[in-house]
């Protein structure tokens, strides 16, 4: 009971933030991949790089066990495949699994109409099972992390992938002032 | 009636996403999530209509061996972002402005985000994560699978972008 508590209140927090940024408006969403609006790249990436920097520090002072964390399985080309045909979808519908139901909930019918498909989409994937799973479960690599595949320390890693990130958000602040 | 608010700035929502992402990881040990939220409801339709189909599928099944698959802990939280996502936007002024400006789209656009929503099922179930669970929330953990997955996404769309350019004038 405690557990579905805490899934509403990060639900409603989750939600929330989606929908105060514009995350739920399906043209804004699709702008990102005609460089028209860069509210995707700046919101994935700066709740990366906090997430990211927040999960290392805590760890490093002892307040979160980072060994108790879920580092999802690695599976090569399903998560290639499935990433190209996810990135076909979410240009075409202009809204992701998350976003359609902020989509919905701002009275957008867009978000109904994506649901609908996404629901479509992995009942289709359940019912094919069988003749999927081989490839499913092909190419794992268990919980890999770039740490792991680089040999380098986990503040390295760390440390690369933020001044990446914010270099990113940094070239893409000088684009829109240039304009 | 009053002007709706104006979106909050980018960079501000992203940190405070971040943290909800972090207070997640905190109280969880897992990170966000949606695409799921689909598959158990899925699950829980498939086996409510035909228990023998679900037996067959072990992607089905995945979704039905911790309890029902309609209080699953990633279905409460989507119905969580549905209120919270409702809330903003009608605290702010911005859901009769949804209705009223961009009106009815049009027919092709819905079949547009079916076709994306099925689509994005389909990768997100080979995956085993979308956009929140797997690059986002994978992202942080810095997992090899979820960075393929995004980069794997972006590359996708950029491409596709100018063949359903008259989706989106």
């Amino acid at each position: 009971m405690n557990d579905l508590l805490v899934a509403a209140g990060i639900g409603v927090a989750f939600g929330w933030a989606l929908e105060c940024v514009g995350l739920g408006d399906p043209p804004k969403l699709a702008g990102q991949f005609y460089l028209r609006d860069f509210t995707v790249l700046k919101v994935m990436l700066s709740a990366m790089l906090t997430a990211m920097l927040g999960i290392f520090w805590a760890g490093r002072l002892g307040m979160l066990d980072l060994g108790a964390l879920y580092v999802p399985e690695t599976y090569l080309l399903p998560q290639l495949v499935g990433g190209l045909v996810f990135g076909l979808g979410f240009v075409l519908s202009g809204l992701c699994p998350g976003t359609s139901c902020v989509a919905l909930a701002s009275g957008r019918i867009e978000g109904a109409a994506t649901m609908l498909g996404l629901f479509a989409g992995v009942l289709f994937i359940g019912l094919a099972f069988p003749a999927i799973e081989p490839f499913y479960r092909s190419t794992p690599r268990g919980p890999l992390t770039l740490q792991l595949v680089t040999g380098l320390p986990y503040g390295v890693v760390v440390a690369l992938v933020t001044a990446v990130g914010v270099s990113t958000l940094a070239w893409i602040a000088k684009r829109e002032a240039a304009r | 009636m009053r002007a709706p608010r104006p979106y909050a700035d980018p960079h501000v929502a992203g940190v405070c996403l971040g943290l909800v992402l972090l207070a997640c990881f905190a109280l969880t040990g897992q990170g966000l999530g949606a695409s799921g939220a689909f598959a158990s409801v899925a699950s829980g339709v498939v086996v409510a209509v035909s228990p023998a189909t679900a037996v067959h599928s072990a992607y089905f099944q995945s979704y039905l061996q911790d309890g029902s698959p309609w209080t699953a802990w990633i279905v409460v939280e989507i119905i969580g972002v549905l209120v919270g996502a409702a809330t903003s936007a009608a605290l702010a002024g911005r859901t009769r402005l949804s209705f009223a400006q961009t009106g009815r789209p049009a027919v092709g656009r819905l079949f547009a985000a079916v076709a994306g929503g099925m689509l994005m099922g389909v990768g997100a179930a080979l995956a085993r994560g979308c956009t929140s669970g797997l690059a986002l929330s994978g992202g942080a953990l810095l997992s090899v699978g979820a960075w393929i997955f995004m980069v794997a996404l972006f590359v996708a769309g950029f491409l596709a972008a100018p063949l359903v350019r008259r989706f989106w004038p």
